[in-house]
């Protein structure tokens, strides 16, 4: 069969059932391509950097969607689209963190069909790797991004193993910041694993930047109601406002004791190959009010333990910078 | 759930993936499984424009493939193909999408509308387009299209949209010539308000 459009010949299931996917994602493994809303998906086709065998599109799985209460919190189904996260109401005014993560990723029209469970699986940017370049990440032996003359602008300034690139995904950060579980779904079962577990680095999982198995589904997000209407800060630095992916991100919640921080969970994104916890910030702040003295304090810690490539030194004052701003009272 | 309606899309798959087995030269969808997993058929039928139209549509085949090669809707321009443009934004349900970044089979259920459906039957443009015309808002006009699908979704949404969510609205979709200010001035006045 010709093809004359620019998309490779390629299988498409359009299942309504989550058995018949989960059968196919099994049937396929990694010949499958769970596709949701395909943003970060017809690149790779067209570019034929990756050659699925057959794409299993889950948005006809209306088991999938939608935003539902649960006992603890609420529970966002993975094909939920980020259009529908911002425009909740629930969402709005109690994870208004998610609400403005969303609503920074990529354009408008992304966003209308970009999925929740997309974004947060999506693959990273490297530009070497998207290439179609024989990478670490894609299965080979070098890293394109990390020598003297690679271009690793965007690149990791911490936790790189061999692989140098970074979390690609705004909603990410909010997850971790909000506690967020993920469920993934199997032939075999069900599984929910912490938001932090669910990313993965380079160091264990140097193919893939989540813990999830070829024939694994990512079918659900549950928030806990533990940061429900608490203090959220949100930033995402990046050369354009629309399109572009963070430089740095930051996601901020913070339950607050009065006029002093009780707890608090910092996540970076744009820095390392998962979304990246501060928790000597989090440990420093804990009891400070919000401050522009206690902002400049514990600002510098943001940076430690980072080890810049060599163009993206700059991205260690963006980190302090966020939080500093994050702190301001 | 409506358990009504997820019977009736188990059955319309079920219909659909049996003729795909007896169309579909992929070696998998032979296997007499598929049929009830929903592999997809070829010939489909789509809403474009209030019209129904008989198309045969690969799997892998994108929206804007389908609309300017197939259907000779031509008015939609694919600038990137990647979905980093905009030039190919068309509203599914009236809500703008990328079309080169949309499968064809994921709209059979869903309304498409192009810039080709949007002038009134006696051939009157929509205020939109009126608007862009009045204030010269294209200039080599290869955006243009885009442009207008992005403001009809946002003032059939919010007829009276402030500069700056207007300027939100049509974010997704990139103009070489950087006549950017000139759409905004082509939306404000399609709303009504003094550009």
């Amino acid at each position: 069969m010709a093809s004359f459009d620019v998309m490779p010949d390629v299988q498409l299931y359009q299942p309504v059932e989550l058995d018949d996917a989960l059968r196919l994602a099994e049937q396929y493994g990694d010949g499958g391509w769970v596709l949701g809303g395909g943003q970060d998906t017809y690149g790779w086709l067209k570019d034929r950097a990756k050659n699925p065998q057959a794409m299993i599109d889950l948005t006809g799985v209306e088991g999938l969607r939608g935003i539902r209460e649960t006992e603890d919190g609420i529970e966002i189904g993975a094909t939920t689209t980020l259009r529908e996260i911002i425009r909740n109401e629930r969402i709005n005014s109690d994870y208004s963190l998610l609400a403005q993560a969303a609503g920074r990723v990529a354009s408008p029209q992304i966003r209308n069909v970009g999925t929740l469970g997309g974004n947060l699986s999506q693959d990273a940017r490297c530009w070497y790797y998207r290439r179609g370049l024989a990478c670490y990440r894609a299965g080979g032996n070098l890293c394109y991004a990390d020598g003297p003359e690679a271009m690793n602008r965007e690149h990791a300034v911490l936790g790189a193993s061999r692989c140098v690139a970074v979390s690609p995904s705004d909603t990410a950060t909010a997850m971790v910041a909000l506690e967020a579980t993920m469920i993934v779904a199997s032939t075999t079962g069900q599984r929910s694993v912490a938001a932090e577990d669910f990313f993965a680095g380079p160091d264990t999982h140097i193919t893939q930047m989540t813990t999830l198995e070829p024939g694994e589904i990512l079918t659900a997000v549950r928030i806990p109601s533990k940061w429900a209407g608490k203090r959220f800060y949100f930033e995402k630095v990046a050369d354009r406002d629309v399109w572009d992916f963070a430089l740095v991100s930051i996601a901020v919640a913070m339950s607050m004791d009065g006029d002093s921080i009780a707890e608090s969970r910092f996540v970076c994104g744009g820095v390392a190959c998962k979304p990246h916890r501060l928790r000597n910030v989090e440990s420093a702040v804990r009891g400070k009010s919000l401050s522009d003295e206690n902002a400049d304090a514990v600002a510098p810690l943001a940076s430690a333990g980072t080890k810049p490539l060599n163009y993206n030194h700059f991205k260690l004052p963006l980190m302090e910078n966020l939080v500093r701003r994050a702190m301001r009272g | 759930m409506n358990p009504q309606l997820s019977r009736r899309r188990f059955i319309k798959a079920v219909i659909a993936s049996s003729v795909a087995a007896a169309s579909n030269s992929g070696f998998h969808s032979a296997l007499a499984q598929d049929r009830s997993r929903g592999a997809v058929e070829r010939l489909i039928s789509i809403n474009v424009n209030g019209q129904t139209r008989r198309v045969d549509v690969a799997p892998q085949e994108t929206l804007a493939h389908t609309l300017r090669y197939k259907l000779s809707l031509t008015g939609t321009k694919i600038g990137c193909n990647r979905g980093e443009c905009g030039a190919c934004t068309v509203l599914i349900d009236g809500i703008t999408n990328y079309s080169c970044s949309t499968l064809t089979h994921s709209v059979r259920t869903r309304a498409v509308k192009t810039v080709e459906g949007l002038q009134a039957s006696d051939g009157t443009l929509h205020p939109v387009q009126q608007a862009f015309i009045d204030e010269l808002s294209p200039q080599c006009g290869f955006c243009t299209p885009g442009q207008v699908m992005s403001a009809v979704a946002l003032l059939s949404e919010n007829p009276t949209p402030t500069r700056e969510e207007a300027r939100q609205a049509m974010s997704g979709n990139l103009c070489r010539c950087g006549a950017y200010d000139h759409y905004l001035n082509g939306v404000m006045r399609a709303s009504g308000q003094n550009s």
